[in-house]
């Protein structure tokens, strides 16, 4: 983006004179094409390139370059870091870090495998992946499963320092990257299935001192909402805007966690992200105590934190009294695009709960809220009349709402999935065409609560669920589509034989990159989703696509290992309750199109 | 092993001829709505037109909430954990308990595999025997995989059961 060449060139010169600051670093570095520092690309999510040397034309012709294998059999999120010469690859438990010498086909330079006691391994709910590291001031940033962060020398591999963040005993573990934001790493927390309670966390980059705290739950002082300054849906949220909304001290094992991705905008100076669901999985022991629907807060919901006190500025909640597990963790894309024909700065987020949201990221207003998948079924649409009492919450049509068909009994053909129509996979933006580029699921599920009793460190879910291929449509469990966000409208979507679990990259060449579960890296057209690629990686992809430069030559580069929540679900194939028993098996397993295993692969044009 | 020895009975007793499961079945006593093998170990029953006991529709619902997000759908396995299906042939039900209160690691350069002690976890030790059926009824009882289609009314038991064991008053 020009404006932040700009800034980091005017930048350049105050960082000669002391000691450069993550957040100048990390604009100076990301501005160039050739590497990758953070894994979303850079700070407001787009995950585009401007690199074009592979385009629409010649992308048929990619070959691999190398491979490496991680050594490691669990799912693999994330994908590797560039800078200059030195590739940085991470692993899922035991979280590994590799350095690779561009300049000798990966040459292992240093590696890096910390010692982790490995009862956190069950705690983590759906697998041990990791999704990546972040760099920043010649320091890697690097966020273990037992939620140690670790700042290692990118030249050495040396440890600088290290903190630990939560405590895996009460099932608070990690999966996700850090964002280094000016002078500080910003960090989030796993563990709703659980009962954690979750929070994001700001350290000092250079000694790892803990900064600020914001909880998802509890009093005002420790989720830092201001009562009047703080905004939603245009209106300050008053005192106790989260204790007023759950039942007694529910919400000290209330869930909210933040395991996603950070965005940040640095004219606003916000931080962005979104909090997981509200635990447990039984909304029925979550009511009110007129045992009617609660809200939750701020649960499943988009934050707007200032990075440097941690004061939310704005807040939504999406799902009030989530009833489905449709976390609201997934991206935050910052992007200017034209909406209502007028120029604006949004926030574009692929809710799990299958709405594509646009809002104005400066002030939290409310602006697109739409179905990104047409069989989305649990809701009617979000109430986009101001002067509505139920202005920005979605309307819950009664058939599906696994709270009033009540504990004990089974609400069936609810769409989507608890996997949601979306998860962690992220989308990619592409300036050249102003669409979206959406890796989703398209799945449904059967969902009965019952009642469950929490144990510090244990399982804290209370529901059981059937999954199963979106009656009526293609028979397959994905699409990959093309969105505008300022219409709310899908402008072509690809289906895919399993959910894609796996982040799409843009390109400056006019082609989106994007993984199977099968193991397919595919390229298609940015205009209309035509295939124009595709290569078989070792094992199903779950990673997200990264492209870099090195002596001149583009590269694009993926992991493959299948894991993650999509290989617990869909290893053993899917069943349809809703055609009987004669379709049990009928639908595709995982495990008969591939198998375990980290391998990174590197294509290259010949 | 005495174990391993007494999974072999166990086996011989149960499934190798079709006549002796016939037996087998035939020698099933039902109390209150729960079924004991011959040999006093809890077991499924599933009747002609597809019922199943509550015991093991209890152990379909309690599976899909603790075990899914590790051991995969139905029994079936996942990416991440074993299958359970295979195993739960020999495995008898003192040693399924033990394996499930204490957990079980297999940890080596090569595979980290780690499964939680759950006996802490109401959510678990009040369901062993529920959890126990329904995958012997999913193992050698023909139950296929998904929400079973038909199941007993709970039995006060059942409740009575529930409620002592996660102490309510």
């Amino acid at each position: 983006m020009r404006r932040i060449a700009l800034l980091s060139a005017s930048l350049a010169a105050i960082a000669f004179a002391m000691p450069a600051m993550p957040n100048e670093d990390v604009l100076r570095q990301s501005a160039k094409p050739e590497q990758l520092v953070l894994q979303t690309g850079d700070y407001a999510n787009q995950r585009f390139t401007r690199l074009d040397q592979i385009n629409r034309d010649n992308v048929k012709n990619l070959k691999v370059a190398w491979t490496f294998s991680t050594g490691v059999l669990r799912g693999h999120e994330g994908a590797p870091l560039v800078i200059g010469d030195i590739m940085y690859v991470h692993t899922p438990f035991p979280n590994i870090v590799y350095a690779l010498d561009l300049n000798e086909d990966g040459k292992i330079l240093w590696k890096y495998e910390p010692k982790q006691d490995p009862s956190v391994i069950p705690v983590m709910c759906c697998d041990t992946v990791y999704r990546g590291l972040a760099y920043a001031d010649g320091t890697l940033y690097h966020h273990q499963a037992d939620t140690t962060l670790v700042a290692l020398d990118a030249k050495t591999g040396k440890v600088k320092w290290s903190v630990v963040n939560g405590d895996p005993k009460k099932g608070e573990t990690n999966t996700a990257t850090v964002l280094p934001v000016k002078d500080k790493i910003i960090v989030g927390i796993s563990g709703a299935e659980f009962g954690v309670r979750g929070h994001v966390t700001a350290y000092d980059a250079k000694t790892g001192k803990r900064l600020w705290r914001a909880y998802s739950t509890g009093p005002d002082s420790e989720i830092l909402f201001d009562p009047e300054k703080t905004m939603s849906l245009g209106k300050p949220v008053g005192k106790d805007s989260s204790l007023r909304t759950w039942n007694g001290d529910q919400w000290t094992i209330g869930g909210g966690t933040t395991w996603g991705w950070f965005s940040y905008d640095s004219e606003t100076n916000l931080v962005y992200y979104g909090t997981g669901n509200p635990s447990t999985w039984n909304p029925v022991q979550r009511a009110g105590p007129d045992g009617k629907p609660i809200d939750q807060k701020w649960t499943m919901a988009i934050i707007a934190r200032d990075a440097d006190t941690g004061m939310a500025r704005w807040a939504y909640q999406m799902t009030p009294f989530d009833e489905w597990d449709y976390d609201g963790v997934n991206e935050m894309i910052l992007a200017d695009i034209n909406v209502g024909g007028k120029p604006r700065k949004v926030l574009v987020h692929f809710d799990r709960n299958g709405l594509a949201y646009t809002l104005d990221r400066v002030t939290g207003e409310l602006l697109v809220a739409d179905k990104y998948d047409p069989k989305v079924n649990w809701t009617s649409g979000v109430v986009m009349d101001r002067n509505s009492p139920q202005y920005g919450r979605p309307q819950v049509v009664p058939q599906f709402s696994t709270f009033q068909t009540g504990q004990d009994k089974n609400t069936k053909g609810i769409c989507p999935a608890a996997l949601g129509t979306k998860d962690q996979q992220p989308a990619a933006f592409s300036p050249r065409t102003n669409l979206f580029y959406v890796p989703t699921n398209h799945v449904c599920m059967d969902y009965e609560p019952f009642r469950v009793s929490y144990t510090a460190g244990q399982p804290y879910v209370g529901a059981t669920l059937s999954m199963f291929p979106t009656p009526d449509s293609h028979g397959g469990m994905g699409n990959f589509i093309a969105w505008d966000a300022a219409t709310g409208k899908i402008v072509w979507s690809k289906p895919e034989k399993f959910s894609v679990w796996s982040g799409a990259l843009a390109t400056a060449g006019g082609v989106v990159f994007y993984g199977t579960l099968e193991g397919y890296l595919k390229a298609v057209d940015e205009k209309d989703g035509t295939e124009l690629f595709k290569f078989k990686t070792p094992s199903g992809i779950i990673g997200n696509v990264m492209t870099y430069s090195h002596k001149g030559k583009q590269y694009v580069a993926v992991l493959s290992g299948v894991g993650g929540w999509a290989g617990i679900g869909l290893a053993a194939g899917l069943t349809n309750p809703t055609e009987g028993l004669g379709a049990v098996g009928g639908y595709a397993g995982l495990r008969d199109y591939t198998a375990l295993g980290g391998t990174l692969t590197v294509f290259a044009l010949p | 092993m005495k174990r391993a020895s007494i999974g072999l009975a166990f086996v011989a007793a149960l499934g190798l001829l079709s006549n002796l499961h016939a037996v087998g079945e035939a020698l099933k006593k039902e109390k209150d709505g729960k079924w004991e093998a011959a040999d006093g170990s809890p077991t499924y029953n599933i009747a002609n037109d597809g019922t199943v006991d509550w015991y093991t529709f209890s152990g379909f619902r309690r599976y899909h909430s603790e075990c899914h997000v590790c051991h995969g759908p139905d029994g079936e396995g996942s990416t991440y954990a074993p299958g359970l299906l295979e195993p739960l042939k020999t495995m008898t039900y003192p040693e399924f308990m033990l394996i499930v209160a204490t957990g079980r690691q297999v940890v080596r350069a090569d595979k980290q595999s780690v499964m939680p002690a759950l006996g802490d976890n109401a959510n678990v030790r009040c369901y062993m025997e529920d959890l126990y059926v329904y995958l012997k009824a999913r193992v050698d009882g023909g139950l296929p995989r998904g929400r079973p289609a038909k199941r007993a009314d709970k039995p006060a038991a059942a409740d009575a059961h529930e409620k002592a064991c996660f102490g309510d008053r």
